[in-house]
């Protein structure tokens, strides 16, 4: 089933899905937050960058932990192996948005342009949650 | 006890808080003096009666400090009443751009009583020193990010070391490991 269907999917046609895209709320004068999204491929791909216009810059980050020190480097593209879900969440992977041009507040709706390797470009929003979130809205 | 007090002087800090206790302590904790978003000095003697969760970060952190903040402020209302006995406290890693007004917003929208802390930047590296907390500035095209110790401590109500969380404690392990310090 599988196989019939990858068979169908041609690179040019390659697409991902993005989903439970969300925010968390900020506080005043507060210059940077964060979005995560659950991504899935249907072929190898990379999330190669973002943009939003609520953020003068957007960067795609890893977070690392060596030992309990937490390092935060933009990462060069985030791996999406095909048909695999990768998960941006709270403690990981993130995308980060410089630069606030106001503060994000619950339900405000966050318009992000992924930027992939060969997928065409994909427009979500993240819908903004409570800063107590964990998670995106059920 | 003013010998005690005294002695405690002369060895500073953790040293000296560590000769006090005839007992196998952690050398994790000590001494703090820094300001609130009033401008208010707040010490680590003002938290004494109430089990302490501090958590070290910085307001430029989009991802790890809030997500240690809500985690703590979801174990806290976890444990309902028994939060009374408990004191978030937020010391920024960053003092340069963390002052202690925008400390305060930041930790507004968690909608609990976060103590978000700054100070001078010797106060604030006294604090660091007295927990063993790591910081470094990792230059970005347009500023800096901070690395940085990501542990949330947890301090008894005479202000001892008990143990540590991470951002990536489930805040339900949280809340059952305080229950009993309460």
């Amino acid at each position: 089933m599988v196989v019939v269907l990858a068979s169908l999917v041609t690179p040019a046609l390659a697409q991902v899905a993005a989903e439970g895209a969300w925010s968390r709320a900020t506080a005043p004068r507060q210059a940077v937050g964060a979005a995560y999204v659950t991504l899935n491929s249907a072929s190898a791909d990379r999330l190669v960058a973002a943009s939003s216009p609520v953020a003068a810059q957007v960067r795609v980050h890893g977070m690392t932990m060596d030992g309990t020190v937490m390092k935060m480097r933009e990462a060069p593209g985030i791996p999406l192996a095909a048909g695999q879900v990768v998960r941006l969440a709270p403690g990981g992977l993130h995308i980060m948005l410089m630069g606030l041009k106001a503060p994000l507040k619950p339900g405000d709706e966050v318009p992000l342009r992924l930027t992939f390797e060969h997928a065409p470009p994909l427009d979500i929003v993240a819908v903004v949650q409570p800063a107590t979130a964990t998670g995106p809205a059920r | 006890m003013v010998p005690a007090a005294l002695l405690a002087a002369a060895l500073g800090g953790t040293a000296g808080y560590m000769a006090l206790q005839d007992e196998p302590v952690v050398p994790i904790g000590g001494p703090f003096t820094l300001l609130d978003g009033t401008g208010k000095t707040v010490t680590d003697r003002d938290f004494r009666g109430r089990v302490m969760l501090v958590y070290f970060g910085y307001t430029h952190c989009p991802d790890a400090c809030p997500t240690a903040l809500a985690d703590m402020v979801a174990a806290a209302d976890m444990l309902g009443d028994r939060a009374h006995g408990l004191a978030m406290v937020f010391i920024t890693v960053d003092p340069e751009r963390d002052t202690p007004a925008i400390m305060k917003d930041y930790v507004t929208p968690f909608g609990a009583p976060i103590a978000a802390l700054s100070g001078a930047p010797d106060a604030v590296a006294d604090a660091m020193r007295a927990y063993r907390v790591y910081a470094a500035r990792n230059p970005t095209a347009d500023g800096y990010d901070m690395d940085h110790s990501s542990i949330i401590y947890v301090m008894d109500r005479t202000g001892r070391f008990v143990t540590n969380f991470t951002h990536e404690t489930p805040p339900q392990q949280m809340a059952d490991r305080l229950r009993p310090l309460l």
